[in-house]
């Protein structure tokens, strides 16, 4: 095997024309009880040296799958069974798995998507870090241990010496997955998968990385695979990209001119769903100075021209505030050893309104203290101090009869709609358990209220007898907020309801919200990480960090003059919020 | 944005679109509206159903309840007609298994020896069930001082190995009835399933519906009822089906030592401790009530392993 530091890495010595990674009609199945199921059916694709590639599709499009066959890393029972992956010229699918392990590391790199479970927990960062440069044999001895610091100051780590000796649990997420980076990079290979590699991050975290690896690659010409579900992200940091949907390539080509000019439906609709690229969207309706071309463009075959439209012409309205919440803080209490507590101020102080009839969003990243204000304001936590009032009156101890009635007004959809709903329930029981629990109607009564909820939230009526166990994760979504609706209420609190769907899911679960909305005057609270989102959907827009509200205004204000730095650094994070298009 | 290829001819990289005909949109998020609806239930159901283990154990407990309810239609002869002129007698027309030293049919103690064995072990399971289950569960969801003093309590209980614990307390109660035995496996038996409901509970307790369940209005002991134990019991049916075998078991044992059930009763721990001095000269008296134990036991504990296999998905990937 050649040594990895005397392969040439410039891009210019490498032959132009032989493409570095070629894919000709790669099919991938999984070996089944009832035979070979297919995640990969027949795609092509074709990467040069220094370039970069996205794969975009939804979860089940066989991107991952790709990604995986590509570096020989099939999971449980998949397999290649037809076409070939040319790596310089040398077929992959014919490698044995020795001949893999030579090529892998050294040849071909990779960034893994969860950087929380891909190091492991009981050896030091330094430990394998160090474990990968010899494995791939670029250094032994004392000469790896210098390597190593080298590798990760490289990956954006200033004080590598002092933390080689620290564990996993001791970095952030950006940091492991910046170590991740580095072991990726380590052995300069001439091709680096990365399989959503911020997947997990917070917006300003992924923009970091995003940048140190994109020039990193271009130092090295390293020849990038993306792998990612947000059609923003992948045309911002790609030349290249290939659409997959259902195992095939539906459209590939260059960046610029897939998302200028969708040709295939269902790229039109990823491109139309995006809400990163709506919210541009939205900014070129409103300075209608610019030709109406560019608004036809991404206004083609829409999912949400209803949303968008609303979200143009959104106006300030002044009705009164619904809920009102005043300086309120909340500290929790965390166990340290011994009898020793810590305290941890969750939310600081913090005071806005939400007006009857609109949306208000509560934006901000992890550990921002935005779900805790979500779960004080429906009582599902106490407070520290302060004060929340609704509709005029203060919540503050309200219990029994009271308390069933705020609960009745006032109902959650919660973020993960694998964990919100009982797995032992059937749809149509989940939907008329608060019906149940606050007595209302007789069974009939219950059962037609059932129906009616169904279609409400677009639900075939026989998905009644379903499990959630059956559905999807839009379709459970669904079900939770037919179940928040039962009671007719007057207030959703969507504590990031959207924010674990496909985007043309998404898409759809934030059109049904916008249209009951409109229909059954409802008031949102709307809490989310999603700035893009947010556009969409929000009348007004509470930027929270560290517990803080640093910024609320209206949507329009923030996010066409905010003067503040945190929002502007959010702003900017959003992936696909720099491309330029059009003329 | 790095843009090194621009004007640059690369083949294979122009802008390509696939044809509608082989790669049709579906309808965004559609419900799949094929085959029956699948509860965690009916999913165990169709994972026990095709395995042989499943039919055969349930054949065995089948068969073996029906001599435990009707001994009468399985042995014409009472168990309790001995005579000493056939004592050690092998087998002969009506009398298949031979005699006892006393002179009984030892075919027809063994069918009658099944209820007490039968009776003992469903009883303890519902008792220990009930019991540990219920305290368990209540310990989980509240925790606090509650959680404190019952695992307290079931750790106390715990470290007294069942048997010899209900050896202590049977030697000084008057009354020896299927009852009063099933009760005194029990109380040393519940803090296992109460550990194991404790456990379930805590991690179902932690789920969003039930966080959910309580910001819709449902009160604290509804929601514990409704969603948390019926997400949490699935691995105390594992234990308690495969315990009920143990219970049998620890039956025979106290009864083997003069302490179970008095000998009045039926009992096959009773006829093997009774069978120890013909061993030499007449072994089936003993290895064939020995056996019936075994069968039994093994049929409760095959049935267990069913049934853990179709109720723990991880389990059943393992296989």
């Amino acid at each position: 095997m050649t040594h990895p530091e005397t392969v040439p890495v410039s891009a210019e010595s490498s032959n132009e024309e032989t493409p570095l990674l070629k894919i000709r009609n790669l099919e991938v199945g999984f070996e089944t009880q009832r035979g070979l199921v297919p995640a990969v059916r027949g795609i092509d694709l074709t990467l040069y040296q220094g370039q970069s590639l996205a794969i975009v599709g939804e979860s089940g499009s066989g991107k991952s799958t790709t990604a995986q066959a590509v570096i020989g890393l099939l999971p449980g029972t998949g397999k290649v069974s037809g076409g070939s992956i040319e790596f310089e010229g040398h077929d992959l699918t014919k490698f044995s798995d020795g001949e893999f392990a030579q090529v892998r590391g050294s040849q071909i790199g990779y960034v893994p998507q969860d950087p929380m479970s891909n190091l492991n927990p009981v050896w030091s960062i330094g430990f394998q870090v160090e474990e990968a440069i010899k494995a791939n044999g670029i250094a032994q001895g004392k000469e790896a241990r210098q390597r190593t610091i080298e590798v990760l100051q490289e990956a954006g780590l200033s004080d590598a010496g002092e933390r080689l000796k620290q564990f996993p649990h001791q970095f952030s997420g950006g940091m492991r997955q910046r170590v991740l980076i580095g072991i990726g990079l380590s052995a300069r290979p001439k091709l680096l998968i990365a399989d959503e590699p911020t997947s997990a991050l917070d917006v300003t975290v992924q923009r970091q990385i995003l940048d140190h690896l994109q020039s990193l690659t271009r130092d090295y010409g390293t020849s990038v695979l993306f792998i990612t579900h947000d059609l923003g992200l992948a045309a911002e940091r790609a030349e290249q990209l290939v659409v997959m949907y259902k195992g095939k390539v539906v459209e590939s080509g260059p960046s610029r001119a897939i998302l200028e000019n969708p040709q295939h439906p269902y790229t039109q609709r990823l491109v139309a769903a995006a809400p990163s690229l709506a919210s541009r969207r939205i900014q070129s309706i409103k300075s209608a100075k610019q030709s109406d071309d560019d608004v036809r463009i991404f206004g083609e075959g829409s999912l949400d021209d209803a949303l968008i439209a609303r979200a143009a012409s959104r106006e300030a309205s002044a009705t009164e505030d619904l809920i009102k919440v005043s300086n309120i803080t909340k500290v929790y209490e965390i166990r340290k050893q011994g009898f020793r507590k810590d305290k941890l101020l969750a939310v600081n102080d913090i005071s806005f309104g939400v007006k009857k009839g609109t949306t208000t969003a509560l934006v901000g990243e992890s550990g921002s203290g935005k779900s805790t204000v979500a779960k004080l304001i429906l009582q599902l936590e106490s407070l520290t101090s302060g004060t929340i009032e609704f509709d005029g009156r203060n919540l503050a101890g309200i219990k029994g009869q009271e308390l069933l009635e705020f609960r009745r007004r006032v109902q959650p959809v919660f973020q993960d709609p694998y964990g919100s709903l009982d797995p032992q329930y059937s749809v149509g029981n989940t939907i008329a358990e608060p019906l149940l629990a606050h007595k209302i109607g007789t069974a009939k009564e219950r059962f037609n209220r059932v129906s009616e909820l169904l279609d409400q939230v677009s639900l075939p009526q026989a998905a009644r007898h379903r499990y959630p166990g059956e559905l999807s994760g839009g379709q459970r979504q669904r079900v939770a907020i037919a179940r928040a609706l039962a009671l007719k209420p007057e207030v959703l609190v969507l504590d990031e309801a959207v924010s674990a769907l496909d985007v043309l899911v998404q898409g759809q679960v934030l059109n049904l919200l916008t249209e009951l909305q409109t229909e059954l005057d409802l008031t949102y609270l709307f809490i989310t990480h999603d700035l893009a989102v947010v556009r969409l959907v929000a009348d007004n827009v509470c930027v929270m960090q560290g517990g803080r509200i640093v910024e609320a205004a209206s949507t329009d204000e923030v996010f066409e003059n905010s003067t503040n730095p945190y929002t502007r650094e959010l702003l900017e994070a959003i992936p696909g919020a720099n491309i330029k298009l059009g003329a | 944005m790095p843009s090194n290829n621009t004007g640059r001819e690369r083949p294979g990289q122009d802008h390509f679109i696939a044809s509608l005909a082989e790669t049709p949109v579906a309808e965004i998020d559609q419900v799949d509206e094929s085959g029956k609806a699948r509860s965690t239930w009916t999913d165990a159901w169709e994972a026990m159903r095709r395995r042989p283990m499943f039919w055969i154990s349930s054949v065995l407990i089948f068969i073996i309840v029906i001599v435990a309810i009707f001994p009468g239609l399985f042995a014409t002869y009472s168990p309790t007609e001995c005579y000493l002129k056939f004592s050690d007698g092998g087998p002969e027309a009506g009398h298949p298994l031979g005699f006892t030293r006393q002179g009984c049919d030892v075919y027809s103690r063994i069918i009658f020896g099944t209820q007490a064995s039968v009776t003992i072990g469903l009883l303890t399971t519902i008792m220990v069930t009930l019991f540990g289950g219920i305290v368990g569960a209540l310990a989980g969801f509240y925790g606090g001082l509650l959680d404190s003093f019952v695992s307290r309590i079931g750790d106390i209980f715990f470290a007294i190995p069942t048997v010899l614990g209900a050896i202590v307390v049977i030697s000084v109660i008057p009354v020896r009835d299927a009852l009063s035995v099933s009760l005194i496996l029990a109380l040393f038996a519940w803090p296992q399933i109460a550990r194991i409901m404790r456990g379930a509970v805590l991690s179902a307790r932690n789920s969003d519906y039930v966080t959910a369940s309580a910001a819709l209005g449902v009160s604290r002991f509804k929601t514990l009822v409704r969603h948390v134990v019926p997400n949490a019991i699935a691995p105390v049916i594992v234990i308690a089906t495969v315990s009920l075998g143990i219970f049998i078991v620890a039956e025979a044992t106290l009864g083997f030592l003069g302490i179970g059930l008095p000998p009045t009763v039926m009992s096959w721990g009773n006829d093997i401790n009774q069978a120890r001095v013909s061993i030499r000269t007449n072994p089936q008296t003993l290895l064939l009530p020995s056996a019936a134990l075994s069968i039994t036991v093994l049929a409760f504990l095959m049935f267990g392993d069913v049934v853990r296999d179709a109720l723990d998905p991880e389990a059943r990937a393992r296989r």
